[in-house]
């Protein structure tokens, strides 16, 4: 642990930066956003949303044993929990549950 | 209080996810040598949950404030596309706008980016009451794995996964209730591309930018973006 004052200034500095990056579109397009953004604002959801899928697996290594086999079998099951029930919630406690097991009983 | 109410229902599916990931969280930092104050006030203030995990290995470091900067600005650069996205609905919520820009985080952009709201609760105060709560979960997971951090040697291995589910069950989600599937095999397809290519510890701003130029070159042949322009 470092000085406490100097710990403080890094999480001031995660904390504007963080800021900045949210508020920055709402300071440069102050009153109405350009076409062309608001194009982006209507296809970007669904598109960074599959890139934060990608974002949580990025360290899953699929080119050796398990290859990523937990990650995938309890994806899946997400997957058809969400298709089935329609329930965020229950979807990502039964799948965290299903990888728990998984990592633990059987790879 | 219809609209509180409303809030708080729609903000159930983040509540077990952020308490989750807050305990985690708080965990990691009192292991790090950071106690209460510091999850509390990480969570109050910067309030990005990947960006806290990160952070704490940053603070533990005693990394540079350019390490620092530069590390915080490229894990949350997708805030700046949230934003954009979310700048018709925002843009005129009055005293309610500071806030709600400030914590729009994944979890809460996945729940409002549609921009629908229950019928008879007032827009503004809606979003900012589900924003409130979120926050408030991810505080209070926080604090509590702050707290039980030195106290409980339970193995919480595997627990990081209900972050990768929820994203995986928001994809499902929106896979089936939006017709143009477009866009999202772009992320998906476009994040995997550049996660080969580039790696793990460096894909993200590429794969923003490789989304983002995919979508423009998509627009006049989908037609989709003149009927969002009108």
């Amino acid at each position: 642990m470092n000085s406490v004052f100097y710990s403080a200034l890094l999480v001031a500095v995660m904390s504007a930066a963080t800021i900045l990056l949210r508020a920055l579109p709402f300071l440069v397009f102050k009153n109405k956003a350009p076409a062309y953004v608001v194009y982006l604002g209507r296809v970007l959801p669904a598109a960074i949303i599959g890139m934060l899928v990608v974002y949580c697996l990025k360290d899953t290594a699929f080119l050796s044993a398990p290859f990523g086999a937990p990650e995938v079998v309890a994806g899946l099951a997400v997957v058809g929990l969400q298709a089935w029930k329609r329930n965020i919630l229950l979807s990502i406690l039964a799948g965290t549950a299903c990888y728990m097991l998984l990592t633990r009983l059987v790879f | 209080m219809k609209t509180v109410k409303a809030a708080f229902a729609r903000s159930l599916p983040v509540m077990a996810g952020y308490i989750i990931l807050g305990i985690g969280f708080g965990i990691l930092a009192h292991r790090a040598g950071y106690g209460l104050p510091w999850a509390l006030a990480m969570s109050l203030f910067i309030y990005a949950g990947s960006m806290q995990y990160v952070g704490v290995g940053l603070l533990a470091g005693g990394a540079s404030v350019l390490t620092v900067l530069l590390t915080t600005v490229m894990v949350n650069a997708r805030h700046l596309f949230y934003s954009i996205s979310m700048l018709r609905y925002y843009r005129d919520a009055g005293p309610f706008k500071p806030y709600l820009i400030f914590s729009l985080t994944d979890e809460t952009y996945s729940l409002l980016c549609d921009g629908k709201t229950p019928e008879g609760t007032d827009a503004d105060r809606f979003r900012f009451f589900l924003s409130l709560f979120n926050h408030a979960y991810w505080v209070l997971g926080s604090v509590t794995g702050s707290l039980v951090g030195g106290i409980l040697p339970v193995s919480a291995a595997g627990i990081e996964f209900s972050m990768t589910a929820l994203f995986i069950a928001s994809f499902t989600e929106q896979w089936i209730t939006e017709k143009d599937h477009i866009p999202a095999l772009t992320g998906l397809l476009g994040t995997a591309l550049c996660l080969i290519v580039f790696g793990p510890g460096r894909f993200l701003i590429p794969s923003m930018l490789l989304i983002t130029a995919l979508l423009t070159l998509f627009r006049d042949r989908t037609g989709a973006g003149k009927e969002a322009d009108a």
